[in-house]
């Protein structure tokens, strides 16, 4: 039996050095949803646990003066639900954020856990991707930024360095006409993971569709960005010759696999389906006439 | 009894047990500690199939902490080739069951255990037991292990004279089947599946068990029958029945997967051993790897009628999975199946099929969920073909009394028809459906039953009533014990305690099962209240010096009767109570019986459903259901019978299954992948009680909850038919199996 | 192993334990303090059994580790009736018979206390939702949602 250390520090840098000293030995501990599940599975067992929810900054939300958001990595689905801007800006990263796990898990966590646990399943990620969300990273050498669809390297693996930890997500400004939504296709109404899940944020300019980004989660060993998904709704009227390209764009880029929760020949038609019904709602909140 | 004037039977009160429960200090399984206890754990094979070549558990045994080892030498060895019955269960698969001898024959099939000081170290020691296996060729479907050179899991199993999977046949026939068909106008033949599904119960097995060194044991564990236990135990630990107490803890759901035990000789042993009292507790995946669930299934059904609709032949082949050890409840597929119906000719058959999987439990109505899906399938077919409404096809049909059912029996007063009258009446029946919507119906059966129950009744002496029966009570039976004993005494219920007595407190009962207790219960309760209540006379007849049959008992007091009609004040409960010691000492009445005279129940549900074609999804907008009771001792537990079992029928039909992985091992031992239904997942689950009392009953009670799980994999099924147009054989109707049929992969 | 000295309120009561780094909330309320209202129905965070309140925040208490009650405050279902008064929800659950085997009534109830703090007039739709997290296998949760409704409106009711 190794022994476990706890440690809950007040401060990122105190964190960070515990963190890098323990060598891969160590495991953050946000909201717990996922790491108290691996830990009682066997699956880990880290010999330090750093529980980062006592730091100021990662527990959070901050609107920045140029109208974006600051989210803290461990801010729980509930408060982030509960914040009286947040989810009339980016109610489609809302959605996301709180459509993981029960009333429970919500008041645990967090879209930073979500993404470090990088199931390619997590709900949060494709709408956090689809909204262009940029995280900020803080390890022994510094703090760095880096796109969200670049933080997942594999089921369970992240591109974070060693001794790296995610301190929370950049969400940009909204244009005008700009709207994002999130559905995930699961076999019950509550409590399953995605089998597949679709983000789309969108802008429109006078009915026509100015920018678009689509991202697809369970399909592939990472959440996806599909670019050309985007590609074929910008310019267009969302008619639904674009809307049924982005969905074969969509369908194209799934690389999904046969397992318990769906098969390959599933997983691909559901995620053109769900990309236009995404779209269908994404484009009512940019305000699509 | 005049149902009219009942003042308790059919109320709604509140539980004797209620408060202990929303307080959170009823006290399950799990939930008790002793002095100086010690944990047990188990180490399960993770081969599905190997034989045990030898089992070093030295260097556990010399690790600090631990107290105890054992593996399957240490309980009594049945031989595997010679039948011992203990109830439907047989010895010898039960002690393989609990650890496996000469193999392991599923993945999770306990192989030896220890109890050390802490759960840790417990879990550190079972990694130290050195197992030498020789794997063998492993089989898990049903179809699959019929298959002639499939791997055989028990040599000496022989069917048709060859070594078999095929472990038991039961065969029901009544007429002449193939001239029945022969007359036929319109035939329907179709072949399902089933996976198996586990019952589910939030509660996982645990126990604590001390043995002391003259080897008095208790048990604390939560089970569906205490006596079960000890019997179970007694025979796989050689102990004397009269040595074990076995204490009912609360149980958190059984639904049947608690009629056979697991953890309590292991613990019992591993206590003996170390002199320690040991504590056991499976975690859920382990609840799911190695207990329960009910069968999986293949079934054919085949269904002749005449055009207008009588049907005069019906045949049924009905292959359960076993598990890894034989006792698949074949009984209830093939002898439910056609048991709602007054159909001349009848050839069902069941048969019993070993796999490497778990071994099957109980669940709810056993095996006739599967036998009613595949017969109810086929009737909506029929009524398509035969263009009548599916109600009418089942109202024309429907058994009543004085038919003769294939099972056997000859039927009395039942109530089946009054379920599809008053579906047919139901508003429900003819609401509107918008697209993609649909609605289904299906009936069932379940035997019912008696046997043994003990009840005491005893007056304390301040004219109160405690009444101890030996039933677990899984879901309000203790209600309706005390609706009745207030009901006989005239008195406020509320006056009335009652217990579950442990193994030493009360007399032999069987297990809570079957749809057994509230039936068998009031039997005793009403024969044991009644010699009480003569008592009560004796004792006012005493005082009073007249003669004991010059008194009645009327609203909860004693009345001079006859020529002493008004010549004394009555005496109520209490006053006699008072006096007890001075007019012939303690009132109390204890009865024992052996029950008899349990009816079947049937149950016709109607059910509405909505499709999403594109995902596949399929959601369960509106359910009714209508079953003969009998009679509603209390009204709430019995519609809480009827809106469980159809929780439980929804999710096998939609989202419920055992998935196997490449290994052989359970892919989905969560309650996150094993999909049972969640709140958001199920409307309002409504019912209609119809009572038409059982006439050999002193209430009328028929039995309640095994019936509501039959009816609705078939209702779901045809709901899901009428509002695409498709058909579907294989269960569960989960969105990929729907969308293949929707939207076929080279369409 | 060393273990941690925690200080903590629970259920109103300032309470301090020892416990292991790694041992969860839920270990311990059942364990050293003897707080067995709250099951282990899994251990994962699927079946809600465990649930408690966390600083006011509905949480699983196997998915807490005990180290993190430090300074919290933790409500459980033992803290639910005040006295001999049970809280409104409790006995509706025992008049409309909510409950049937009662291994998962703590969990639910505590879940459906703190939606009514958050949401006193909650749709079905909403509470249904709510209390997804809470696995019942006895009631097909009709007469849990019927009660936790009734329970809303009479406390609706009691506030006018």
């Amino acid at each position: 039996m190794t022994d476990i250390r706890y440690l809950a520090p007040r401060t990122l840098d105190e964190a960070v050095g515990a963190f890098a000293a323990a060598r891969g030995a160590a495991r953050i501990l946000a909201g717990g949803t996922d790491l108290l599940v691996q830990m009682r599975a066997g699956a880990v067992r880290p010999g330090l646990i750093v529980d980062i929810k006592r730091i100021a900054e990662m527990t959070s939300i901050e609107e920045t003066a140029d109208g974006g958001f600051r989210i803290g990595a461990a801010v729980s689905g509930a408060v982030l639900g509960e914040h009286p801007r947040f989810g009339q800006v980016w109610p489609g990263v809302l959605e996301a954020v709180n459509l993981i796990g029960s009333t429970q898990v919500q008041g645990r966590a967090s879209p930073g856990g979500n993404l470090c646990n990088a199931s390619p399943a997590g709900d949060s990620v494709p709408a956090m991707i689809a909204a262009d969300a940029v995280v900020t990273v803080q390890g022994p050498d510094g703090r760095r930024q880096m796109p969200v669809a670049a933080v997942p390297a594999g089921p369970g693996r992240t591109n974070l360095a060693p001794g790296e930890i995610l301190v929370s997500f950049t969400l940009p400004p909204r244009p005008r006409g700009a709207g994002d939504a999130y559905l995930r296709m699961i076999p019950r109404t509550e409590m399953d993971i995605a089998v597949v899940g679709c983000g789309v944020n969108l802008t429109l300019r006078d009915g026509t569709c100015t920018a678009a980004r689509v991202g697809l989660g369970a399909v592939a060993p990472t959440v996806l960005l599909v670019g050309e998904a985007g590609k074929a709704l910008v310019g267009s009227r969302l008619d639904a010759a674009a809307i049924e390209a982005a969905a074969a764009a969509c369908r194209a880029a799934c690389r999904p696999i046969d397992d318990k929760r769906g098969t390959i020949a599933y997983r691909t038609r559901i995620a053109g389906v769900l990309l236009k019904r995404t779209v269908g709602i994404a484009a009512d909140r940019a305000g699509r006439a | 009894m005049n149902v009219q004037a009942n003042k308790w039977i059919g109320q709604r009160t509140i539980r004797p047990d209620g408060a202990d429960k929303v307080t959170g200090r009823a006290a399950y399984a799990a939930d008790t500690t002793m002095p100086g206890m010690i944990w047990g754990k188990i180490l399960r094979s993770p081969h599905p199939h190997a034989c045990i070549r030898s089992i070093d558990t030295s260097k556990a045994e010399a690790l600090p902490g631990v107290k105890a080892v054992m593996t399957a030498r240490d309980l009594v060895d049945f031989p595997i080739d010679k039948s011992v019955m203990l109830g439907i269960q047989d010895m010898r698969w039960m002690c393989r069951n609990v650890m496996a001898r000469e193999k392991a024959l599923f993945a999770g099939h306990p192989v030896a255990a220890v109890a050390a000081t802490s759960e840790a170290i417990a879990s550190e020691a079972l990694k130290l037991i050195e197992v030498e296996y020789e794997v063998l060729p492993w089989v898990i479907d049903v179809e699959e292990a019929m298959k002639p050179d499939a791997p055989i899991l028990h040599d000496h199993i022989q069917f048709e004279g060859k070594p078999s999977n095929i472990a038991g046949k039961l065969e029901h026939k009544l007429g002449d089947v193939e001239a029945g068909f022969a007359a036929a106008e319109v035939v329907v033949e179709r072949s399902f599946r089933t996976k198996p599904v586990h019952q589910g119960y939030i509660e996982p097995h645990a126990c604590l068990v001390s043995v002391l060194p003259d080897g008095k044991t208790t048990i604390w564990s939560s089970s569906q029958g205490q006596f079960m236990v000890r019997a179970m135990c007694a025979h796989l630990t050689g102990l004397p029945q009269n040595d074990i107490r076995a204490i009912q803890a609360e149980i958190g759901g059984g639904f049947g997967g608690k009629t056979i035990i697991y953890l309590e000789p292991v613990a019992l042993v591993l206590a003996r051993k170390s002199g320690r009292p040991v504590k056991m507790a499976m975690t859920r995946e382990e609840v799911f790897r190695a207990s329960g669930p009910t069968s999986g299934s293949y079934s054919t059904v085949r269904i002749g009628a005449t055009r207008d609709g009588r049907i005069l032949a019906a045949k049924g082949t009905f292959y359960l999975q076993a598990g890894a050890l034989p006792g698949s409840p074949i009984r209830g597929a093939a002898g439910c199946a056609f048991a709602p119906y007054d159909i001349p000719n009848v050839h069902s058959l069941g048969f019993d099929v070993v796999s490497n999987r778990s071994k099957v439990a109980a669940y709810r109505a056993p095996g006739a969920p599967i036998g009613a899906y595949a017969v109810e399938c086929v009737l909506d077919e029929l009524a398509e073909a035969l263009k009548m409404d599916p109600l009418q096809l089942r109202l024309k049909n429907a058994a009543r009394q004085g038919t003769k059912a294939a099972h056997g029996p000859t039927y009395p007063r039942i109530g089946f028809e009054e379920t599809i009258q008053a579906a047919l009446e139901h508003p429900h029946y003819r609401a509107p459906l918008g697209p993609n919507q649909g609605r289904g119906v299906a009936s069932g059966f379940w035997f019912n039953a008696g046997g043994e129950s003990s009840a005491q009744v005893n007056i304390t002496e301040d004219g109160n009533v405690v009444v101890t029966t030996g039933h677990p009570d899984i879901g309000g039976s203790r209600a309706s014990t005390a609706n009745i004993t207030a009901e006989l005494l005239g008195i406020d219920y509320r006056k009335v305690s009652v217990l579950i007595g442990d193994t030493s407190t009360i007399g032999f009962s069987n297990l809570t099962g079957g749809s057994r207790v509230t039936y068998a219960s009031a039997m005793v309760v009403t024969q044991s209240t009644e010699k009480v209540i003569r008592t009560l006379c004796e004792r006012a007849a005493k005082i009073w010096k007249i003669d004991p049959d010059a008194v009645v008992w009327e609203d909860g007091e004693a009345r001079p009767a006859g020529d002493n009609a008004g010549q004394f004040p009555p005496l109520t409960l209490a006053q006699i109570a008072a006096r007890a010691s001075e007019t012939g000492g303690p009132i109390g009445a204890g009865v024992q019986l052996n029950t008899t005279g349990a009816e079947g129940g049937f149950a016709t549900h109607i059910c509405d459903v909505e499709v999403d074609p594109e995902l596949g999804t399929v959601r369960v907008l509106r359910y009714t259901s209508f079953q003969d009771v009998g009679r509603a001792i209390h009204p709430s537990y019995v519609e809480g019978q009827m809106q469980g079992g159809v929780a439980q029928g929804i999710g096998w039909a939609l989202s419920e299954e055992y998935i196997y992985d490449k290994q052989g091992r359970v892919d989905n031992p969560s309650f996150l992948d094993y999909r049972m239904p969640v709140c958001s997942d199920l409307p309002m689950l409504d019912t209609v009680i119809i009572e038409v009392p059982n006439p050999k009953h002193p209430q009328g009670v028929r039995g309640v909850g095994e019936v509501p799980l039959v009816p609705p994999l078939a209702a779901v099924a045809n709901a899901i038919h009428d509002a695409l147009g498709h058909r579907f054989y294989s269960l569960p109707m989960s969105p990929p199996k729907v969308l293949a049929v929707l939207e076929p992969a080279d369409a | 192993m060393a273990k941690l000295h925690v200080s903590t309120t629970i259920n109103g009561e300032p309470t301090e334990f020892l416990c292991e780094p790694s041992q969860s909330m839920l270990d311990v309320l059942r364990g050293p303090l003897g707080l067995t209202g709250s099951k282990e129905g899994c251990g994962s965070g699927d079946c809600g059994a465990c649930t408690i309140t966390l600083d006011g925040r509905l949480v699983c208490s196997c998915l807490v580790l005990a180290a993190e009650a430090q300074d919290r405050e933790i409500r459980t279902i033992e803290g639910m009736a005040e006295g001999d008064r049970l809280h409104p929800l409790q006995q509706k659950f025992l008049e409309m018979a909510a409950l049937q085997c009662g291994i998962c009534t703590p969990g639910v109830l505590m879940a459906a206390r703190t939606l009514l703090e958050q949401n006193p007039d909650p749709t079905e739709t909403e509470a249904r939702f709510w209390l997804a997290g809470n696995l019942c296998r006895c009631t097909g949760y009709d007469k849990i949602i019927r009660a936790v409704l009734d329970t809303a409106a009479e406390m609706r009711e009691a506030a006018r």
